[in-house]
């Protein structure tokens, strides 16, 4: 009896907020959904990436009183990584007033880019997601600052071009068999045949994740000069542990900026020594920012961090980082509109110009921490540069400074794919930049 | 097509002559492989042989019980006594698993048995992640004493290279199977498993306890588990994904024969050589991947001429 009792009331309470609850975000809060992954097979990456977006709002909301004075409302709602509950988040959280997603996952991001016009909610896949999505034109609602997939891939040839030349080698490319790891080989059978090097693609299914001797039997066999690695979760440190097995060279074995986080090689130590990864978000707890997440969440017991420690690490920083640019976008919109509370289409007028300079990154406590952004109307990739960073058997150091995509290669291919995925929707909604 | 031919028919098997001291290395992680997807089939083999049900949940008891070894280690305890812990932990389980699942669906379908245990799945993984988190965790094999080194074999002008940890592998996992060999065959209890597998009404009626014998086989399976977990987490980790890779005892099970220990052992054998040698030496032709679906299409094919597997026993149905 007490229980039902108990039900009850519950669900008087929950049926009351429910009403309740999109005025209250509407009228005087800033919301924004987090669609997370704490559980699964990738909640090795999902976790400290979500712990990084909610803190920083949080630190805003405690240090600040939110952006302008309003406070940011943080929801998260699980996907576990799966497409079909990340739109099932999406369909339950996009009328409490949502102004941005962020999936963090790439088949998530396909899914939501057709809805993005229909809502006007923007789609922020920062780094990640559809690669075309780069052209504004053609993607007035989905954006992937500081960089796409392509261009990544551009900058990390480059860097591979730089130690010891590309031309007449072999690049093996080991990837994830779904979405995301397919996402870049366009451009890299494309750049192959520009930049005169050989490829050998190694899949590896879901399934297949902690269990890859047979792709790294065959990169034996292949005996590239250098390996690039498209993974995620549970996948990186298995490749990086099998590639030690064979002796593959560890410096000469790069990952993108998904397989290269603290959670990928503190499982592997000391045998990943050398192994290289690409970044666009800083590393460490030096930063001003950091400091204050530190301050007025972590200390105070606000945080969902397993441990202190995890603060400053890669996929934190990350997730931090994508709440960073989501709250200058909010600044940005505020300021166009004039108005305090935004909603979807302001927010997607703050993202579109944003322009995060040297000077702004200093004024929010993260100075070399990422390279300047800049959007506009047709650039919503910011044409961002990444650096390269190094295992050193405990943690990563950056050893390069940032490096520029291939942007004159690389953008007329964005926009073919971006015209290609267009050419068959009649009803898409473009716009005209100047 | 006559291109086709050739690299189907003739030019793996020239590869092979041509780099034997690699044909080794191939074998041999094929070896290994199999050795561990054998253990998992044979936690499901010592559950259906005493209960004839499928138990859904052994992928999962694989994550768990490695969690709870890493989980206790990193508590403070000492790595032996951990798994010493981590041993009574999985017996508790098995208890548990008796007295509030087990017991409760006494006589009812085996389908209503598997969703039990699917629901089991649910809830040790829930409490996996709950009590230590989702990241990928190190297991602690050098604290137990496994080195992680490699002997090197110059062979055939060639190299091939033996892990420390798999040649371990492979000697625990034949330790393990003659070990519960002698327990079903020599001792009380397991001829008392034995009775129940074949009969459960004439085990009950010479005074067998159907309880007791569920909570033992669940703890065995359990052992089993631990046993893959270390193994297996040694090689590459223990993330929720090793989960996914039970799946592919299925097929060592439709291969070896859901009721035979020594099937589970050929099984996972045939598997895990079989999709090594496929996937190096034929993968290409199919654009590599082959590995995903190479056991599961051996597992059809058997099912289509051997249904009861190789060592399975031959279900006869008066209708």
């Amino acid at each position: 009896m007490q229980l039902v009792k108990r039900g009850a009331l519950l669900a008087s309470v929950a049926f009351i907020g429910s009403l309740a609850a999109p005025i209250v975000q509407a009228q005087d809060t800033l919301y924004m959904p987090s669609l997370t992954y704490r559980t699964g097979p990738f909640a090795g990456g999902g976790t400290p990436f979500a712990d990084g977006y909610a803190d920083y709002f949080a630190m805003i909301n405690e240090r600040d009183g939110g952006i302008n004075g309003v406070k940011i409302v943080v929801e998260e709602c699980e996907t576990a990584y799966n497409a079909q509950k990340g739109v099932e988040c999406y369909e339950a959280t996009k009328g409490n007033g949502a102004l941005a997603y962020s999936p963090l996952s790439t088949g998530i991001t396909m899914a939501l880019i057709p809805k993005a016009p229909v809502d006007k909610i923007p789609v922020f896949s920062m780094g990640y997601g559809l690669s075309a999505a780069a052209i504004g034109e053609k993607f007035p609602w989905t954006f992937t600052y500081p960089t796409s997939y392509w261009n990544q891939l551009s900058s990390i040839l480059k860097y591979i071009d730089s130690n010891g030349g590309i031309e007449g080698k072999k690049i093996g490319y080991i990837y994830l068999d779904v979405g995301y790891g397919n996402e870049p080989i366009p451009v890299l059978d494309q750049l192959a045949e520009q930049m005169g090097f050989e490829v050998a693609k190694f899949p590896v299914g879901v399934k297949e994740m902690q269990n890859q001797s047979s792709q790294w039997l065959n990169v034996r066999k292949e005996r590239p000069d250098w390996m690039i690695m498209w993974g995620w979760g549970a996948m990186n440190p298995t490749a990086v542990k099998e590639a030690a097995k064979i002796r593959f060279p560890m410096d000469r074995f790069i990952g993108n900026w998904w397989a290269g986080s603290h959670s990928d090689l503190n499982p592997v130590g000391e045998a990943g020594t050398g192994y290289l990864a690409a970044n666009f978000s800083g590393i460490g707890t030096q930063f001003g920012a950091l400091e204050d997440v530190i301050k007025h969440v972590v200390d105070k017991g606000e945080s969902k961090v397993a441990s202190k420690d995890t603060v400053g690490n890669v996929l934190y920083n990350r997730g931090l980082f994508n709440a960073v640019i989501l709250a200058e976008a909010i600044s940005v919109a505020q300021e166009m509109t004039g108005k305090k509370v935004i909603n979807g289409e302001d927010m997607r007028l703050g993202l579109e110009n944003i322009n995060l300079t040297d000077q702004r990154l200093s004024e929010l406590g993260l100075a070399d921490f990422t390279g300047p952004i800049k959007g506009s109307c047709s650039d919503h990739e910011g044409a961002g540069s990444i650096f390269i960073q190094q295992w050193n058997g405990s943690d990563w150091e950056r050893i390069t400074d940032l490096i520029a995509p291939m942007n004159d290669v690389v953008r007329p291919m964005l926009e073919e794919a971006a015209d290609k995925y267009v050419s068959d929707k009649p009803d898409w909604q473009t716009q005209a930049c100047s | 097509m006559q291109e086709l031919i050739h690299s189907l028919t003739v030019a793996p098997f020239m590869e092979m002559g041509q780099y034997p001291d690699f044909l080794i290395q191939v074998v041999w992680e094929g070896f290994v492989a199999g050795i561990l997807y054998a253990l998992i089939a044979l936690g499901f083999v010592l559950i259906y042989k005493a209960s004839g049900v499928f138990n859904f949940a052994q992928g999962i008891m694989v994550v768990f019980s490695a969690l709870v070894l890493i989980g206790l280690h990193e508590a403070g305890m000492p790595a032996w006594i951990a798994l010493i812990a981590t041993i009574g932990v999985m017996g508790i389980l098995a208890m548990g698993i008796e007295r509030f699942v087990l017991r409760k669906l006494v006589n009812q379908h085996d389908a209503i048995l598997l969703m039990a245990t699917i629901g089991l799945t649910l809830v040790l993984k829930g409490a996996g992640q709950l009590f230590f988190g989702g990241e990928t965790k190190s297991m602690i094999s050098d604290e137990l004493g496994f080195s992680s080194g490699a002997y090197d074999w110059e062979v055939f002008d060639g190299l091939v290279i033996f892990q420390h940890i798999d040649i371990a592998a492979a000697v625990i996992a034949v330790l393990m199977v003659i070990a519960l060999s002698l327990f079903f065959s020599k001792t009380r209890i397991g001829r008392a498993l034995r009775a129940v597998a074949d009969d459960h009404q004439a085990a009950l009626s010479v005074g067998i306890s159907l309880n007791q014998i569920w909570a033992i086989v669940w703890f065995a399976s359990g052992i089993v588990a631990l046993v893959t977990g270390i193994m297996w987490g040694a090689r590459s980790d223990v993330s929720f994904a090793l989960e996914i890779i039970a799946l592919k005892a299925l097929a060592v099970l439709i291969l070896g024969g859901f009721t035979s220990i020594a099937g589970a052992i050929v099984g996972g054998l045939l598997v895990g050589i079989g999709e090594k040698l496929f996937e190096v030496y034929w993968g290409p032709i199919f654009g590599g991947g082959v590995e995903a679906w190479f056991a599961y299409v051996l597992a059809l094919i058997f099912l289509l001429f051997r249904p009861q597997g190789l060592f399975g026993e031959r279900i006869i149905e008066r209708v």
